[in-house]
C-alpha cells in the first residue's frame, strides 16, 4: 500500500517537471528563432507526462492503450505528413475536432468511478465542450475544404431552435446530476452537444473562419480541462487552460482586425448581410503583363499584399521568384500581411516561408501602412476585403471600421484578380476604381509566371 | 483531491496563457495553433488509465477510443508544428 502512494506521489511530481516544460516550451514558441526548439520542448513534456501516466497502478493490461497509440501515430503522423500548406487551416480544425471527442469520451468512461456531483458536473462539461467542438471542428473543416458551401447559413427562428437546445443541455446535465445511473440523460446531453456544435457553426460565413478556428482550438484546450476535473488530474488542467487561453488570444486579435465584436461574429452571419450598393466613381483600367513589367523594371520600392487568392492559386512560389528579381534589379521589396488574411491567423506567413521568403522580410499590417507613401508599387494578390478603402472612408459599408493595409497610398498598385467578382464579404471595392490602381486580370501564379519571363 | 486546490491551478494557469501568448507575433500564429493543438492531445493522459482497467466494459473502450483520438492530436500536431517551423528562416546577411 505504502509502495503504491510513494508511486502516486512519483506521477504527480513527475507531471509538474511536465507542466514547466510545457510553460517553458509556450515561450519559445513566441519567438522566430526559438520557436522550433520550443515546440520540441513542448513535445517533450508531453513524453514525460505519458511516461508517467503509464506508470500508474491501476492499469493491469496494456495491450488496448498500446493499439490507441500505434491507430492515433499512424493516422497522425501521416496526416502531417502529407498535408499541404494551403491545407493548414483544414488540418488544425479536424485536429481539433479530434482533442474534442477524446475529451467527451474520457469524461463519459470517468463516469464508471464518479461519486461526488462535482465530478458529475465535470463530466457533463467535458461531454458538453468536447462534443461542440468535435462537430463544431467538422463543419468548419467542411467550410473551409469546401466540401459543403463556405456561406453562412441561416433559417428562420434559429435563434429560437438554438436557445432550446441551451437549455435542453442545462435541463439534461441537471437531471443527469441528479440521476448519474440513468443513461439517458448522459445520451441526450451528449446528442444535444453534438447538434449545437453543427448549429454553432452553420451561421457563420468563410470569411470570419480564422475567428472560428481559433476559438475551436480554445475549446479543445478547454474540454481537455474539464476532461483533468473529470479524472482529477493535473496536467490536463494546466495544458488544457494554456491552450484554452492560448485560443482565446488568438479569437481577440481576428476580431480586433476585423473590427468585429466575438458575439456579432458567432451570432450575425455575416456573408448573409445584403451588400451595401454605394456607387463607385472612376473606371477599372486593365494592364498587360508586358506594361506591368516596365512599370515594375522602374520600381524602386515594391511591396506585396497576398490574400487567400494567393493560397489557392498556390502562387507563393511564383512570388518568391518575382521578389528575387526585383531585388536583383535594385529594389527594396517587402510583404504586408494582415492579421486576417487566409483562413488561420498567420496562415500567409506561412505559405510565404514554405516558398522560403525570410520572415524578417514580412511585415505586419502596422508596420507597413506608414512606409507605404514611398511604395513604388504595391501588388496585392487575391486579397480583397484586407485592401478594401471603403472600411476608412464609407460609414455605410459593412467593414467600414475595420483596418487595412493602404495599398491605396502607394504610387501604383497592381491587383492581380482572376474577374470582378466581388470578395469573400461580397463588398464592392472602390480601390480598383482609383486612378493610380492597375488591374492585372487572370490567373495569379500565370500573371507573375508572365511577368517573371519578361524579366528574363 | 480539493476542488479549491483545483481551481486555484486552473486560474493560475488561464492567467499565464494569457501572458505568454499575447507576446507570440503574428508571423507564429498558424505554427503556434497547430502547437496548442497538439498540448490540448493531454488528454490522452487521462484516457490512458482509463483504457487500462482491464475490464473489458464500456469505459475501457471509450478509454481506447480516446487514446487513440488524443494521440493523432498529439503525433499529427506536433509534427506538422515542427515542419512548419523547420520553414521559417532569417534573412541570410549578405546576398
Amino acid at each position: 500500500m505504502e509502495n503504491s502512494t510513494d508511486l502516486g506521489m512519483l506521477i504527480q511530481f513527475v507531471y509538474v517537471a511536465s507542466g514547466a516544460l510545457f510553460i517553458y516550451g509556450l515561450k519559445m514558441l513566441g519567438s522566430a528563432a526559438t520557436a522550433r526548439r520550443g515546440n520540441m520542448l513542448s513535445a517533450i513534456a508531453m513524453l514525460v507526462a505519458i511516461l508517467a501516466a503509464l506508470m500508474d497502478q491501476g492499469i493491469v493490461e496494456y495491450q488496448w492503450i498500446l493499439l490507441g497509440f500505434v491507430v492515433g501515430a499512424i493516422i497522425g503522423g501521416a496526416a502531417a505528413r502529407m498535408v499541404q500548406m494551403t491545407s493548414m487551416p483544414e488540418m488544425v480544425a479536424l485536429f481539433n475536432g479530434f482533442g474534442g471527442m477524446a475529451s467527451l469520451l474520457v469524461g463519459w468512461a470517468a463516469l464508471s468511478g464518479a461519486t461526488s456531483t462535482f465530478t458529475l458536473i465535470t463530466i457533463a462539461l467535458s461531454i458538453l465542450i468536447g462534443g461542440l467542438t468535435f462537430t463544431g471542428s467538422l463543419v468548419a473543416y467542411g467550410k473551409l475544404s469546401e466540401t459543403i458551401g463556405s456561406g453562412a447559413v441561416m433559417f428562420k427562428g434559429q435563434q429560437v431552435v438554438n436557445s432550446l437546445i441551451v437549455l435542453g443541455i442545462l435541463g439534461s446535465a441537471v437531471m443527469f446530476c441528479q440521476h448519474p445511473d440513468t443513461m439517458q440523460w448522459l445520451y441526450l446531453i451528449v446528442g444535444l452537444s453534438l447538434l449545437f456544435g453543427v448549429m454553432a457553426v452553420i451561421p457563420i460565413g468563410g470569411a470570419d473562419m480564422p475567428v472560428v478556428i481559433s476559438l475551436l482550438n480554445s475549446y479543445s484546450g478547454l474540454a481537455a480541462c474539464a476532461a483533468g476535473f473529470a479524472v482529477n488530474n493535473n496536467i490536463l488542467i494546466v495544458a488544457g487552460s494554456l491552450v484554452g487561453a492560448s485560443g482565446i488570444v488568438l479569437t481577440q486579435i481576428m476580431c480586433k482586425a476585423m473590427n468585429r465584436s466575438l458575439s456579432n461574429v458567432l451570432f450575425s452571419g455575416f456573408g448573409s448581410v445584403s451588400a451595401a450598393t454605394g456607387e463607385v466613381e472612376g473606371e477599372i483600367k486593365p494592364i498587360s503583363v508586358e506594361d506591368a513589367y516596365y512599370v515594375l523594371e522602374a520600381a524602386s520600392n515594391v511591396a506585396f499584399v497576398p490574400g487567400y487568392g494567393m493560397a489557392v492559386a498556390q502562387a507563393q512560389h511564383v512570388v518568391k521568384e518575382l521578389c528575387e528579381l526585383l531585388e536583383e534589379n535594385g529594389a527594396e521589396v517587402s510583404f504586408g500581411i494582415h492579421p486576417v488574411a487566409g483562413r488561420m491567423p498567420g496562415h500567409m506567413n506561412v505559405l510565404l516561408a514554405e516558398a522560403d521568403v525570410p520572415y524578417d522580410q514580412l511585415l505586419e499590417m502596422d508596420d507597413i501602412n506608414p512606409r507605404m507613401e514611398n511604395v513604388d508599387v504595391a501588388i496585392v494578390i487575391g486579397a480583397n476585403d484586407v485592401v478594401n478603402p471603403a472600411a476608412r472612408e464609407e460609414e455605410s459599408s459593412p467593414i467600414y471600421g475595420m483596418p487595412i493595409i493602404n495599398v491605396d497610398s502607394a504610387r501604383t498598385v497592381f491587383v492581380l484578380k482572376r474577374s470582378m467578382a466581388s470578395g469573400f464579404a461580397g463588398i464592392e471595392n472602390p480601390l480598383f476604381y482609383k486612378d493610380n490602381t492597375r488591374m492585372l486580370f487572370g490567373d495569379a501564379k500565370e500573371s507573375i509566371g508572365g511577368l517573371i519571363r519578361e524579366f528574363e | 483531491m480539493d476542488i479549491v486546490f483545483l481551481t486555484f491551478i486552473l486560474m493560475l494557469a488561464i492567467f499565464l496563457g494569457f501572458e505568454l501568448i499575447n507576446k507570440v507575433p503574428a508571423t507564429l500564429h498558424t505554427p503556434l495553433m497547430s502547437g496548442a493543438n497538439a498540448i490540448s492531445g493531454i488528454t490522452v493522459v487521462g484516457a490512458i488509465s482509463l483504457a487500462g482497467t482491464g475490464e473489458q466494459d464500456l469505459a475501457n473502450w471509450l478509454g481506447a477510443a480516446a487514446v487513440a483520438l488524443a494521440t493523432i492530436n498529439v503525433v499529427g500536431g506536433y509534427m506538422v508544428t515542427d515542419r512548419m517551423l523547420a520553414m521559417f528562416k532569417k534573412k541570410e546577411g549578405s546576398h
